[in-house]
């Protein structure tokens, strides 16, 4: 089995449109969520989300490409273009034969679905653009990446809803630790902040009309956000023959499936994708100084990841340190976790920890450190990173620090 | 057909049992609605009487719609269907 190191970063999001901004956001724990900006917003109940600032398509992509890119792809190709360049790879001859791109979404393209609905339901129109289906689809985004980089080994994208990234950075992992595939781009886009993706949402009930308070006892709920993160996962002594700066090792993966409902999380499927993950990766509990956990500041979420990362972790729960960035970044659903994954080289290679903020009271159900408000400094060698969809399927990557 | 009627059709139908077997006193629980079944059952409410029920479903029982028992899903929506008339 090979080692896999990332080699590069990519990012954009509510807190910034590169890794460097996003990174200064967390540390300083500034808060991306603000008035939703769209069409129809005056027509919702929820009007606040982690929304991409200041994003102008026309500066990055020429009049063909924006015909093909939805506003998820948009967001993919731009952290994808800032990992590769990172990584100083060049995929252009026989190396791109053995590297791929595998992605995570929940909903592809539903920008473009909720435009040209309105167009054929709302105008009464009887035409749509003719590439409709090509920008909408949810591979589009990796097949994008493919064709831009020339990666000819395996592609694919995966959509297993709040989890799609991590089960995408899980498989491109073991790809790469298998020797499937030299290196991976992974990670995930979502862009679901739109009038229909949001009414979608609001159906459920589980939408905070003010703010996303992970693990504060006055939690009302999740707050949505878009945006992609994307990583280039590469054999690491690939990566250490050419002399690349490694960013973090990516040591270990796993996923369970609760098979029990459709949207309530379970303390046990959660535990089992935790405990996997660490001996996936040959750690102990006490090896882990940092969780970046999925946190969506729902009643349901909170309370169950909290027991489940207890259970799993025992006695060494109690000098663990977890916090939640979605309440500075928003919950980007399908991309959540590679956004979050950040975090996670954070804490590794910088040693400060990003913090839980808009935390304002404990909650017994949620007794961890969840490092309040303010991020902190702290030498670790090891962190994992949740994700758990609705549908119960969960997945958890370790890292560890270069 | 009066509000009450109408709730314990709703009520019934979300718990696949028949009118007559749902009455007033009952909670929603023993009737073996959960989660997602009171998240319909408030979506049913409000297209049945054109209102909109403050409810979220993190903190249900915060949400100024006490939706512990039939009574008080009729009490509550006779309520607001007379503050929109």
């Amino acid at each position: 089995m090979r080692r896999v190191a990332i080699t590069g970063a990519g990012t954009i999001n509510a807190l910034g449109h590169d890794v460097a901004t996003t990174l200064a956001a967390m540390r300083e724990g500034r808060c991306g969520i603000g008035p939703l900006e769209f069409r129809d917003v005056d027509r919702l109940q929820i009007r606040i989300g982690g929304q991409v600032r200041g994003w102008e398509a026309e500066a990055h992509f020429n009049r063909q490409d924006l015909a093909l890119f939805d506003r998820f792809t948009q967001f993919t190709m731009i952290a994808a273009r800032q990992a590769v360049t990172q990584s100083g790879l060049d995929f252009s001859g026989r190396l791109g034969l053995e590297c791929g791109v595998v992605l995570g979404t929940a909903g592809g393209g539903v920008n473009t679905w909720d435009e040209n609905y309105r167009t054929v339901y709302e105008d009464g129109k009887n035409r749509v653009h003719p590439f409709v289906v090509p920008k909408l689809m949810n591979n589009a985004a990796a097949s994008h990446v493919s064709m831009e980089w020339n990666l000819r080994g395996p592609s694919f994208t995966v959509a297993t809803a709040c989890a799609s990234s991590n089960h995408a950075m899980g498989l491109a992992f073991q790809m790469v630790r298998s020797g499937a595939a030299r290196a991976m781009i992974t990670g995930g886009s979502e862009a679901m902040l739109c009038f229909g993706g949001i009414k979608a949402w609001e159906g459920l009930r589980v939408m905070s009309k003010d703010a996303c308070r992970p693990f504060s006892a006055n939690r009302n709920g999740m707050v949505q956000g878009e945006g992609a993160g994307v990583f280039v996962f590469e054999d690491w002594d690939h990566a250490v023959a050419r002399g690349a700066d490694i960013l973090t090792e990516v040591a270990g993966f796993a996923m369970s499936s609760d098979a029990a409902d459709i949207v309530m999380p379970s303390q046990a499927g959660a535990e089992r994708a935790i405990s996997g993950a660490l001996r996936d990766a040959g750690l102990n509990p006490a090896d882990v100084g940092y969780v970046n956990a999925h946190g969506t500041g729902t009643a349901a979420n909170d309370k169950t990841e909290c027991a489940a990362v207890a259970h799993a972790f025992g006695a060494d729960a109690d000098r663990l340190m977890i916090s939640s960035t979605k309440a500075m970044h928003g919950h980007l659903i399908g991309g959540t976790g590679a956004v979050e994954l950040l975090a996670c080289i954070m804490a590794l290679r910088d040693g400060v920890i990003a913090p839980t903020i808009g935390y304002e009271e404990p909650d017994p159900e949620c007794a961890l450190d969840v490092v309040p408000n303010v991020a902190r400094e702290a030498k670790i060698d090891a962190a994992l990173s949740n994700a758990f969809a609705f549908g119960g399927l969960n997945a958890v990557i370790a890292l560890k620090r270069a | 057909m009066s509000v009450k009627n109408r709730v314990i059709a709703i009520i019934a139908e979300q718990a696949v049992l028949d009118v007559d077997q749902v009455s007033p006193e009952m909670r929603l629980d023993e009737l073996g609605i959960d989660s997602l079944g009171l998240v319909e059952s408030v979506f049913a409410i409000e297209e049945a009487f054109d209102i909109s029920v403050p409810f979220n479903a993190n903190a249900p029982e915060q949400s100024g719609f006490d939706m512990t028992t039939v009574a008080s899903i009729i009490a509550a929506v006779e309520d607001m269907v007379a503050q929109s008339a």
